[in-house]
């Protein structure tokens, strides 16, 4: 046997397990995901071939169109707004750390602390926290005289209410990743740029920010990915409907319940569930790799 | 998220179909359910069956409700599963009956279908062919929990018209006591809280007319039944709209609060949560003084034979004695709801008070006629009486919203 040959079979060896287990586990549902989405389901098996019958319903179809594209519209806006707050806060609170202040590293461990927690734990706590009758939220607002709103009940503030929440938990994570972005940034250039006169302004928007291009582009394509695929916080604090009134349905929901039925009905849609699951990845894969090609273009520039 | 729920039914069918679960053996009938916690109560009573049949055991396996019509399915489809399967009513039946998987029941090998009325036995059947599925087991009415207690304390009488129940909410309020404990934070609650404030002003006739086609939802009827809801926004706790499930049982279960909207199926829970609760169960307030009222009911689930049972002869046996006083009455005793049989007697006085406001009952419309397809009734009524409750849609709205969603399946509303 020569031994590029003993190589190669040494690698398949390798790589046959996990290749397996990818296939089985990961290939294999996601493959049998779009077979479903062109088949009408009779019950709970695929039954009659119907093309693209099941996208043209939940695009174009009323109603289900309507659910779709707002589904899809509220994505538009977590990402945003996650984009804005979130992030925006987490780039300025990286900033504070990579100043190493007095008591900066328990900032850290603080900051980074509901991160580890589960999103359902913190779903459920906040929306207790939102809740009108004894919720920390109202109560702390009622010491200095506002009537809080029921936040989660209506239709102006819950979705506002659930990003705040999912930027609670997460700023932690894009706060890590920009000071590890920071921290490489040479000491030398930094200290050029103080010598210079900048001030901490001009560091954040023209030093800084270019050369964390790299960081830039890891917590966008994240938080595009997260935003798209938002199920978890939704689905606790919101229930699989979006309450109220759809105002937070969101398209992780949408697929949950056309595929899985809801609460009040036991409707199971296998058919335009994987229509709806084929169509976001296929928007995810799409526009992320758009979006990476653009954000890789820019680190390069920068 | 959805990813891991997939998950977890993939697994559950896979363990399923590498045969984990062992098959039935000659004389033993395989029964299953999504009832887990009703195990005991089922064991005994099988062990009656058992005594009227002897060689015949039934064995009770359960499996997590929110995956048991998809480890069902998949084992029916593998042609394994239970010999005997508690089966889900109305629309919920249609997703695993269509497929075939159910054997059909008739006067011939089931003639006990007689002992239960004919809506019990249309909420087991399929609309394309109209057999009978399942043997149903109770149903269950929606109306108003009343806490008398409360009402004692505060000096104020039961409503029994609209009117009525305005002046008890401004009375009640008066003392500090929310007068009705429902929010409309979680959306299914929404549906029944409307279903049982609009039907008495809706009466059984404009029921019969909806579902011939003569009218529909966008009716003027209708929208202002629907609209009779915005007069009770005082009578919710504070916030309502951010008021959940959950908190309503509590401010209800506490004393807090004066009338819980529900079904019969809450009054076992209240009791154990609160043992010293002095419940009663009254039909809505009628429109005035002098009109009829109409509590609203529909049936909840049953029991179906599998159609590739080895033990087909023992497992009809077994739901035919199902659908017998022998079962039922016991059943319902110890199950604490309203049996679908004829004449079975409640041993609970209160259940018993609720099986006669049963003899004038209305359907609970949108699950009993509309959730067989997407979007359902109840979705649509849901999302719209959150809508109208929070302010941003109109009952007009609400209501043609309605309409609109059932005509996309609904033929005698595609006009």
């Amino acid at each position: 046997m020569s031994s590029r040959l003993r190589l190669n079979v040494w690698i398949a060896f390798l790589l046959a397990p996990g290749l397996v287990v990818m296939t089985l586990f990961v290939a294999a549902p996601l493959l049998s995901s779009f077979r479903y989405a062109f088949y009408n389901f009779n019950g709970v098996l695929p039954d009659t071939f119907i093309g693209l019958a099941n996208f043209r319903d939940v695009l174009f179809e009323a109603p289900f169109a309507a659910t779709t594209w707002r589904a899809l519209g509220h994505n538009a806006i977590v990402f945003a707004a996650l984009m804005i707050t979130q992030n925006g806060l987490a780039y300025l609170i990286a900033f504070a750390l990579l100043k190493s202040l007095p008591g900066h590293r328990i900032h850290q461990t603080i900051v980074f602390l509901p991160v580890v927690l589960s999103a359902v734990i913190v779903g459920f706590l906040w929306k207790l926290f939102f809740h009108p009758l004894f919720g920390l939220v109202n109560a702390a607002l009622a010491i200095i005289g506002i009537h809080g709103p029921p936040w989660l009940g209506n239709e102006s503030t819950a979705l506002g209410s659930i990003i705040f929440t999912n930027a609670w938990h997460w700023v932690g994570f894009p706060a890590l990743i920009f000071l590890a972005g920071m921290q490489r940034i040479s000491k030398e250039t930094l200290e050029a740029a103080r010598i210079d006169g900048a001030t901490d302004r001009v560091l954040l928007t023209s030093i800084i920010w270019p050369l964390v291009a790299p960081s830039t582009t890891i917590v966008a394509t994240l938080t595009f990915i997260g935003s798209f695929n938002w199920f978890e916080l939704p689905y606790v604090m919101a229930g699989a409907t979006g309450s109220p009134g759809g105002a937070t349905d969101v398209l992780g929901l949408y697929f949950y319940r056309t595929a899985f039925g809801s609460a009040s009905s036991g409707l199971q849609d296998f058919g335009h569930g994987s229509a709806l699951a084929v169509l976001m990845f296929l928007f995810l894969a799409i526009t992320s790799g758009l979006g990476l090609r653009y954000l890789r273009r820019r680190e390069i520039e920068a | 998220m959805a990813g891991m729920a997939f998950g977890r039914r993939t697994l559950a069918a896979l363990a399923l179909a590498t045969g984990l679960i062992g098959t039935a053996q000659a004389g033993e009938v395989t029964f299953w359910t999504w009832r887990q916690e009703d195990k005991a109560i089922y064991t005994d009573l099988f062990a009656e069956f058992t005594k009227a049949n002897p060689g015949i055991t039934v064995k009770f396996e359960a499996f997590p409700n929110e995956n048991y019509n998809t480890i069902v399915t998949t084992a029916l489809a593998g042609g394994k599963g239970g010999d005997v399967l508690h089966a889900r009513a109305y629309g919920g039946l249609e997703a695993m009956a269509k497929s075939g998987y159910y054997l059909a029941l008739d006067k011939t090998n089931v003639p006990e279908l007689a002992n239960l009325p004919d809506d019990a036995n249309a909420s087991e059947s399929l609309r394309a062919d109209g057999k009978v599925y399942a043997v149903s087991l109770a149903g269950q009415t929606l109306g108003l929990i009343v806490n008398k207690d409360v009402f004692a304390t505060a000096g104020v009488a039961v409503p029994a018209t609209w009117a009525d129940l305005l002046a008890a909410c401004t009375a009640l309020k008066a003392k500090g006591i929310t007068p009705i404990a429902n929010g409309t934070a979680t959306p299914w609650m929404d549906a029944i809280f409307a279903t049982v404030f609009t039907n008495p002003f809706l009466g059984p006739d404009w029921v019969k007319d909806m579902l011939a086609g003569k009218t529909n939802f966008s009716d003027a009827k209708f929208t202002a039944a629907l609209g009779k809801l915005i007069e009770l926004k005082p009578c919710l706790p504070d916030g309502f709209t951010g008021v959940d499930y959950a908190t309503s049982q509590q401010l209800f279960s506490a004393g807090r609060a004066a009338i819980f909207v529900g079904g019969s199926f809450e009054i076992a829970p209240f009791r154990r949560g609160n043992p010293k609760l002095n419940l009663d169960f009254v039909a809505p307030p009628a429109p005035a003084a002098g009109q009829p009222t109409y509590v609203s009911r529909f049936f909840d689930s049953g029991f179906a034979v599998n159609a590739k049972s080895p033990n087909q002869a023992d497992a009809l046996k077994l739901v035919r004695w199902m659908a017998t006083k022998a079962f039922a009455e016991p059943a319902a005793a110890k199950l604490g709801n309203i049996s679908s049989l004829k004449d079975v007697a409640a041993a609970d006085p209160l259940l018993g008070k609720i099986a006669k406001l049963n003899e004038t009952a209305m359907p609970y419309a949108t699950l009993v006629y509309f959730r067989f397809e997407a979007p359902t009734g109840t979705d649509l009524l849901q999302e719209g009486v959150q809508k109208m409750m929070g302010g941003t849609a109109t009952p007009a709205e609400v209501g043609a919203n309605i309409t609109a969603g059932l005509a996309k399946w609904y033929k005698p509303f595609q006009k």
